[in-house]
């Protein structure tokens, strides 16, 4: 019994959410709600959907604390064409929203899309090249 | 500890270690770019030993069902010989035994072989002349006892390996063929649902394959087929798709005019547009997507739109060499 209530606590949140299962689950209505959303679909043109999927399964491992190489100076790097683009805070708040929103959908309990939400947050200023 | 074989060499991978991991430190050069199972680079086949379930998680089932596998999410549990995905294929030598035109434009080819051409329908293979000009086709049919291959091959005006194949290639001349190639094929799981395939021009062909297998497999939910083109002569198989659908109360043919005169009996418009008017939700429905890359990159984001899956979209774009 102690063994298991150590594992959870060390759990990460990547762990606790489902790892790549949930992943799975999330990218599609995620990137759904993305490409319907008038005010951020222009951001995500890109002609290959395969390759655009990829990125949010990239995007989601990163929001569930998963394992990634990514360092702040890569999310600048990955984001800036999208800065000079235009991309600012609104478009930021908007992905949050679907972020919220998606794992709302998938019953995610509330207390880790708090968790989710912060580190999505955190990368704020990297995403929009502050 | 397992043995991995790639390409008649031998490399060890300890435990612990990820094929891609013991490939990379023997030297091969595997390409990959997250190793996390996302970017799928790393994506190799087995050719001996099941890849762990883990390393084929995410794939599509068609891929899953050829044994391909990510080298970075794989810890083997066995030896395996693996395949990189670059080396250079197989080619095979077939004997044409058909070549018969279907319109003014498209060709029916048929090249036969010596034994059995193992493919999944709607695969594809890449046809080469002697001189290495080599093109992609789709395979149009279903495995046959003669081992034959059927292709549907438009003739492009000034195309080099299209007119060489509809003005120079004879009947008993052989062709080199490559192994079959693409997971734009039909698995028969889930028989109940929606299949839409939506094809341009000879995009016709690996759709035809597809029917044939889902019907064979005596799929039950609905099929609906979609074929574009310019003008009404630009059709061809309408009769054998007309009489299919009068025989399969659950198959649906719409030929698509989208050029500007369109008789009675024909829809007009470019086919994914008439597909998206014609069905309302995609949702649970499986996606077949062949022909121009502009129809099939809109209509998978369209489809998708429409609530389709990403995993239950399926397509061949023809992009040309
Ligand atoms: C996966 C895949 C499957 C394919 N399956 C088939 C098939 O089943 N049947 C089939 O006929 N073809 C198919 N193709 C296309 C085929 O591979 C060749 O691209 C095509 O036959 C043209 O080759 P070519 O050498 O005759 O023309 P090229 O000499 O390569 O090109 C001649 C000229 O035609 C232009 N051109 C190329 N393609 C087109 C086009 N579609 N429409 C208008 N202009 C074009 C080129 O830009 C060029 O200017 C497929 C392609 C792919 C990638
Ligand atoms: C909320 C925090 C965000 C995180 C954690 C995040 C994370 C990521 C990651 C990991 C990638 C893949 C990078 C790569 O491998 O190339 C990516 C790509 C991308 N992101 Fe974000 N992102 C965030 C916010 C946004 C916002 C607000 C937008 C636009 C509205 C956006 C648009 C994109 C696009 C379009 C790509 C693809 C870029 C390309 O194809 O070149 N992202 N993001």
């Amino acid at each position: 019994m102690s063994d298991s209530t150590t594992e959870t606590t060390h759990a990460t949140l990547y762990e606790r959410i489902g790892g790549e299962a949930a992943v799975n689950a999330a990218v599609d209505l995620f990137y759904r709600k993305v490409l319907n959303d008038y005010r951020i679909n222009r951001f995500f043109d890109g002609a290959d959907m395969e390759k655009q999927i990829d990125k949010q399964r990239a995007f989601f491992t990163m929001a569930f604390g998963g394992p990634n190489n990514y360092t702040g100076q890569d999310m600048r790097n990955a984001h800036a064409h999208l800065v000079k683009k235009g991309l600012d805070d609104s478009h930021f708040d908007a992905v949050m929203e679907h972020l919220g929103a998606t794992l709302v959908e998938l019953n995610v309990p509330a207390e880790l899309i708090t968790e989710a939400a912060a580190i999505a947050e955190s990368t704020r200023n990297d995403i929009l090249g502050k | 500890m397992t043995l991995l074989t790639v390409a008649d060499k031998t490399y060890l991978c300890e435990k612990e270690e990820t094929v891609l991991e013991a490939l990379l430190r023997g030297g091969v050069a595997v390409p990959y770019v997250c190793k996390l199972g996302s970017c799928q680079t790393c994506l190799v086949r087995s050719l001996q030993g099941t890849p762990p379930e883990l390393a084929q998680m995410g794939l599509k089932d068609t891929l899953k069902k050829q044994r391909y596998f990510l080298a970075c999410r794989c810890y083997p549990t066995e030896d395996m010989t693996i395949r990189l995905s670059d080396q250079s294929a197989f080619y095979r030598d077939g004997i044409v035994t058909k070549n018969q035109m279907l319109n003014h434009n498209t060709m029916l080819l048929e090249i036969k072989f010596a034994d059995a051409f193992e493919f999944y329908p709607g695969q594809f293979v890449n046809l080469q002349r002697r001189d290495g000009l080599t093109r992609s086709y789709s395979i149009a049919n279903i495995p046959q006892q003669s081992n034959t291959l059927a292709f549907h091959i438009r003739r492009l005006p000034e195309g080099r390996f299209s007119e060489w194949l509809h003005d120079e290639l004879e009947t008993g001349d052989t062709i080199a063929v490559s192994e079959p190639r693409g997971h734009c094929f039909y698995l028969p799981q889930r028989s109940e649902q929606g299949l839409l395939l939506v094809g341009t021009g000879t995009g016709l062909a690996p759709l035809e394959g597809i029917l044939l297998d889902a019907l064979q497999h005596q799929h039950t939910g609905v099929i609906h087929l979609f074929h574009g083109v310019c003008e009404v002569n630009d059709l061809y198989r309408s009769d054998f798709l007309q009489d299919l659908a009068a025989q399969h109360d659950n198959f649906t043919y719409t030929p698509c005019l989208s050029g500007k005169f369109v008789p009675v009996g024909f829809a007009k418009g470019y086919a994914h547009d008439v597909a998206l008017a014609t069905l309302s939700d995609l949702k649970n429905w499986r996606v077949f997507l062949c022909g121009h890359p502009d129809m099939v990159n809109q209509m998978k984001r369209q489809a998708f739109l429409k609530g389709a899956a990403m995993r239950d979209i399926y397509a061949d774009a023809f992009f040309s060499a």
